[in-house]
């Protein structure tokens, strides 16, 4: 019977640094981990002293890839804590760059880090030669979806102008009916992106597994709303740790969680699951296009589910522009400290799954506590339960197969792990 | 023979390394240039010949510097990519708390688990040949910089104030609005990027050589701040160089 033993030190392209631990004896399973190997950060503990304004600029910190979502949920949980209310105009901005965020991390993930995989390169870099159009266009999508972010929030990754209550810069009409346009070509490539994800070989693997994500009656969420499981848990934002029940494991610098079952799912594939009906049309073409329905319990599909996200976004944000061409932009200034202090939570879909960050802050407006809760932490335990049902899938296959799957399979839930330190290592010991 | 080029990360974000990636938008020519040997975000290759190293991320656990010193023993060159890298950057803020406390505050009882100690740039512990500063790096600076490390050329990292870049794109300066700005003392080379999005400067490229501080202080005391609110800010990515003031 098999033998296996399968050890990968740093897994690449992806965020930050994780190990796969792989080991059975006589085709018999005996360790299956996802070790978690990066430098704990500590933000929330160095959060605490800090005047309530810095929080965003520090969270966004965390996170390279998405500085934005960082940066939303941060300000969430501060205008919670404060009580303080949003402008339309400023959750219309907020939205937009938000979709900025998705499509920029969104189209990394699908060409530079899974389309290698399947096209039997290591890299993007290859690609270039063999797939000279495929590269240029993943690269002029990240410039519109940059471009995008750097209208609103000076850039994509840290941005400047997102402030606690409102903004500090406002984009000029022109500057986003420019953008509209753009984002109208954008639909070729769309098209194009849709039609590369049909060719690319996904593999066959399903898990019953609990999805979770924000969920809004009148939008497919990204920003607020309530905490929904595909096994028809609600909650409300405030009662995050009900879900989350977050654990240490000597074997991850990133703490685990679950909700009911041992694991759950967030991420693009959790957000089609439980979202499925608030998509617009247009992606919903896209899901059909790519055979993607709900419930969909392959996770190598979070992917796919991330290019109808992408759709969805380019849509979503040509009708915001529109919207807010329609009622002008203006410069609104930011509301002051309220002079006393409070909790909140702030939630947000940032492209790996739902994140929370919660703050106490103090009547002289400084933090007193925080804490975050990142979406590569709860997918953790996932990816081991969707590693402990696959090895035995493919055991008798050769073991450096096994290890490409299982970097794949990592991969396709598009840690981030930097950001889950408070996580990446494929060992097959 | 194009010069073999590794990009590697320590305690960061890697924010610094996707505006890597994101400057091939506009400069995909860069790849003609240099072979790329080692990007483990971005590649699966994995070449341990190289001549110029970029580090990304600060130095925050013993047991990463060996690695951090095997990179400098292999590399011609090597380029602090970063204000983390460069810095010390936001990881320092914990190095102003009892560590014990930190780590318990985020790991609890099982704080011993996690390895970590104060963060320092990584120039504290190997020789740096050069550094690209803030927080990101700017697209632009980093293609500079290449240019000239492959001209054999010191990398135009300018020595001046913020505040010449701000006046120069006409903003109303930030504190004349009320507002704090580190300008007046921050290494530019940013364009004023925050200034010009309406926030001040947090100083994330590090101190110009001979920051001009009583003209700083002149400036707190003219707008009715305080040291500080100014400290605040500056500790945001300064902590290791503060703390190392105050040594």
């Amino acid at each position: 019977m098999t033998n296996i033993n399968i050890e990968v030190h740093h897994i690449t392209r992806v965020e930050g640094h994780g190990n796969i631990v792989v080991n059975a004896k006589n085709g018999v399973l005996e360790e299956c981990r996802l070790d978690i190997v990066e430098t704990p950060r500590f933000f929330e503990a160095m959060l605490r002293g800090r005047p309530y304004t810095q929080s965003s600029h520090i969270t966004s910190r965390i996170c390279g890839i998405c500085a934005v979502g960082h940066a939303t949920a941060s300000l969430r949980a501060t205008e919670n804590a404060l009580g303080i209310e949003l402008s339309e105009q400023t959750a219309l901005l907020r939205k937009l760059i938000f979709h900025g965020e998705m499509l920029d991390s969104h189209v990394l993930h699908v060409y530079m880090l899974v389309a290698p995989d399947m096209l039997g390169v290591g890299s993007v870099i290859p690609l270039v030669k063999i797939a000279p159009d495929a590269v240029l266009r993943a690269l002029r999508i990240k410039k519109l979806a940059g471009d995008l972010c750097a209208a609103i929030g000076g850039r994509h990754t840290h941005p400047i102008a997102m402030a606690v209550g409102g903004f500090t810069h406002f984009p000029s009409v022109a500057e986003l009916k420019a953008l509209r346009g753009r984002l109208v070509d954008a639909r070729a490539d769309m098209a194009e992106t849709i039609k590369l994800a049909k060719t690319l070989p996904w593999p066959q693997f399903n898990r019953e597994t609990e999805y979770v994500a924000l969920r809004k009656e009148d939008e497919y969420a990204f920003i607020d709303g309530v905490i929904t499981t595909t096994d028809g848990g609600k909650y409300e934002l405030s009662d995050y740790r009900r879900v989350t029940n977050e654990r240490m494991m000597p074997h991850s610098s990133a703490k685990h969680c679950a909700h009911k079952r041992e694991s759950y799912m967030v991420g693009a594939l959790a957000r089609f699951n439980v979202n499925y009906d608030k998509l617009h049309p247009r992606a919903v073409a896209a899901a059909q296009e790519l055979g993607l329905k709900p419930i969909c319990t392959n996770p190598f599909l979070n992917t796919a589910a991330q290019v109808v996200e992408m759709v969805h976004s380019v849509e979503d944000a040509i009708g915001i522009i529109d919207e807010l061409v329609g009622r002008g932009v203006h410069s609104e200034p930011l509301p002051p400290f309220p002079g006393k202090g409070g909790e909140g939570v702030g939630s947000c879909e940032v492209p790996r799954g739902i994140l929370f960050h919660d703050y106490q802050i103090g009547d002289d407006g400084r933090v007193i506590g925080a804490n975050c809760i990142i979406p590569t932490g709860q997918n953790l335990a996932n990816v081991e339960a969707d590693m402990r049902k696959l090895v035995p899938e493919i055991i008798d296959r050769p073991q450096d197969e096994i290890r490409q799957m299982l970097e794949m399979l990592v991969r396709a839930y598009d840690p981030c792990i930097s950001c889950s330190v408070h996580f990446l290592d494929v060992k097959f010991v | 023979m194009k010069p073999k080029v590794a990009f590697f990360d320590f305690t960061s974000c890697e924010g610094c390394q996707l505006t890597v990636v994101d400057s091939l938008q506009t400069h995909v020519d860069l790849l003609d240039a240099v072979e790329i040997v080692q990007f483990r975000e971005a590649m699966t290759e994995k070449g341990e010949d190289y001549a110029v190293a970029f580090v990304e991320g600060s130095i925050s656990r013993q047991s990463d510097e060996a690695r951090l010193k095997q990179i400098r023993e292999q590399a011609a060159v090597l380029v602090a990519l970063g204000a983390c890298a460069h810095l010390g950057g936001v990881n320092a803020m914990k190095n102003a708390m009892p560590l014990d406390d930190v780590r318990r505050y985020v790991y609890g009882d099982k704080a011993e688990w996690y390895e970590t100690y104060a963060a320092r740039p990584i120039s504290a512990v190997v020789k740096v040949d050069a550094f690209i500063p803030g927080c990101p790096i700017e697209r632009e600076e980093f293609i500079e910089v290449v240019k000239a490390l492959l001209m054999g050329r010191k990398p135009p990292i300018p020595d001046w104030p913020m505040c010449v870049e701000c006046k120069r794109k006409e903003n109303v300066c930030l504190f004349h609005q009320g507002g704090y700005c580190l300008g007046p003392v921050t290494r530019a080379g940013c364009g004023a990027i925050c200034p010009t999005y309406g926030d001040g400067c947090e100083g994330c490229r590090g101190l110009i050589p001979d920051p001009n501080s009583n003209s700083m202080s002149d400036v707190l005391v003219k707008y009715g701040l305080t040291v500080d609110d100014m400290l605040a800010r500056w500790t945001m990515f300064g902590t290791y160089q503060q703390m190392e003031l105050q040594k």
